[in-house]
């Protein structure tokens, strides 16, 4: 496959003409090619600054405001269940999505290393296709295009906003995953394929007996950054109007009408994600440090 | 009009299959979603410009001898990178614009000093350069002082130090990476849309709502940014193929 794009691979050069920060840039390039977005990464410091600006900005917002008014933290105390509720919305998006985009995205990323030619071909136009269609434009399509209930029979089953775009968020989820499906794949050295070829294996064989089970231990970290990824593009979908954080966000402020509350509302989303992105970060790291020196 | 032949076609297709290409035929539409494409390559081309240059900015920056001279681009580089753009555009746009002066345009309203063309612009060029920064440090860092002390030996001044031994060996080291970061800003310029900048994404919209041609809009826009990327993709691609690094990788 490297006819298509040319080959990045790091290190495997006996002429040292560059320092290891070429390599880390050329494993990064790797990286955020399977992934077509860059990693956040995270640390406990960005955790402790987004707390410090909820305070302070509470704090300035208290100083501003009249003598009668309710103070800033309580406000977000009192609008915590609808703007959990929406942070809710972003979870069960960004599982859904990822799940069905695993499962769709494995199956392309397989075809992509099928022997036929047409199958091969035709799943890497999807592939590239979904790639490079920019997510908020996909979503766009989703929720404009799919219709709002299907009719089978006298069964009416509703099809909610939310749910489209949950859909729309897994299009480019499930070619990436095609991406790092193959991109594993390809990475397994050619030795395997021979040796598992002489000990009589076919290829269904040695593709689910020997090939993926290695494959999996260096798709789980690029698959969790998609993840994260994923996380974050979640609040796209307050842009087509679904009842998600940033959305809920939006109808507290205009609730309140207060213009103190705007970044502290907007530092708590922040703080939200961040909760609950940064441990999965942790994790991704540590297990991108743990496969690494295995391979 | 002698080029009326090439769209006219379109007013026939509707009338035969129902599907309704307004912005082929309706020249009203035609000439908003040229204007939206239009504002979509401008914008990703001015971010373009001014994301590498916050790059060369900030990477140079990074190398000063004063300790908060790096933390603040390290501060920078971190706020940048690891919240959504969506978040940013909104902080840029609402928070900080809301803070901006307004004055009075000819009609005696007040207009805010930026327009959200300028905000978009200035969000996403941060958003971009933050990447940049890092990328170009990396690739400075990538060559060797041995290198650079053997152009010395051979008569370079700093100057030329740099313009033939560093910036190439480094150029060619962070252009995959830089590469992807670029297709990444042309891909985020549709989020422009959410503070109502007039790119693609939202001249479709507007064509859409006249014209309730959702169908063949949508997918015509789809077609279209798949175009506009897979194209940049491909040259850069091509591009990163004729500047390889010879005997580097394999």
């Amino acid at each position: 496959m490297s006819r298509r794009a040319p080959r990045l691979d790091p290190g495997g050069t006996d002429l040292p003409v560059l320092l290891p920060a070429a390599d880390h840039l050329q494993r990064r390039a790797v990286r955020e090619r399977e992934l077509g977005a860059a990693v956040p990464r995270l640390d406990w410091r960005h955790g402790a600054v987004l707390l410090a600006g909820l305070l302070v900005s509470a704090g300035l917002a208290q100083a501003q405001s009249g003598e009668g008014q309710e103070p800033v933290l309580e406000v977000i105390v009192r609008w915590l269940p609808v703007l959990l509720e929406g942070f809710l919305f972003n979870i069960v998006i960004s599982f859904l999505a990822m799940a069905f985009g695993t499962l769709v995205g494995t199956w392309l990323g397989l075809m992509q290393i099928s022997l036929l030619l047409p199958v091969r071909t035709g799943s890497w136009i999807v592939t590239q296709f979904f790639r490079n269609a920019p997510w908020l434009v996909l979503l766009f399509y989703c929720m404009f295009l799919l219709p709002f209930e299907f009719t089978i029979g006298s069964l009416t089953i509703p099809f909610p906003d939310w749910l489209k775009a949950t859909i729309g968020l897994s299009l480019p989820v499930l070619a990436n995953v095609s991406e790092i499906v193959r991109g594993a794949v390809n990475s397994i050295p050619s030795g395997q394929w021979e040796a598992s070829e002489s000990l009589a294996f076919n290829r269904r064989q040695i593709l689910w007996m020997i090939i993926l089970p290695q494959c999996v231990k260096r798709m789980l970290p690029p698959w969790m950054n998609l993840y994260a990824i994923l996380t974050m593009a979640t609040v796209l979908a307050s842009v087509v109007g679904v009842s998600e954080m940033m959305t809920q966000a939006g109808r507290v402020l205009a609730a309140e009408d207060r213009p103190g509350l705007l970044i502290p509302i907007y530092s708590f989303v922040l703080l939200c994600f961040f909760v609950y992105c940064y441990p999965i970060a942790r994790w991704t790291v540590a297990l991108e440090r743990r496969f690494q020196v295995k391979l | 009009m002698e080029w009326s032949w090439a769209f006219d076609w379109a007013r026939e297709f509707y009338r035969e299959t129902g599907i309704n290409l307004t912005f082929v035929y309706d020249s009203f539409d035609r000439d908003r979603l040229a204007r939206g494409f239009m504002n979509t390559v401008y914008l990703s081309l001015i971010c373009l410009v001014l994301s590498v240059l916050i790059g060369i900015a900030g990477a140079w920056l990074q190398g000063s001898k004063l300790v908060w001279t790096r933390r603040i681009v390290q501060g920078y580089i971190q706020f940048f990178r690891n919240t959504p753009p969506l978040v940013q555009l909104y902080f840029f746009f609402f928070a900080v614009g809301s803070l901006m002066p307004t004055y009075e345009n000819r009609f005696g309203m007040q207009e805010p000093m930026l327009d959200n063309f300028t905000w978009a612009v200035i969000s996403l060029s941060f958003f971009a350069g933050a990447f940049n920064v890092e990328i170009f440090r990396s690739g400075i860092e990538a060559v060797p002082t041995s290198t650079v002390e053997a152009a010395e030996s051979l008569g370079y001044n700093r100057l030329q130090t740099y313009r033939y031994i560093v910036l190439p060996l480094a150029f060619r080291v962070c252009l995959p990476a830089l590469n992807n970061n670029l297709v990444n800003l042309v891909k985020t310029t549709t989020l422009a849309y959410a503070i109502a900048v007039p790119e693609m994404l939202y001249m479709a919209n507007q064509i859409w709502s006249d014209s309730v041609n959702v169908p063949e809009t949508m997918t015509f826009l789809l077609f279209a940014y798949v175009f506009l990327v897979g194209l940049l993709v491909w040259a850069m691609h091509s591009w990163e193929r004729a500047m390889r690094l010879p005997g580097y990788g394999r």
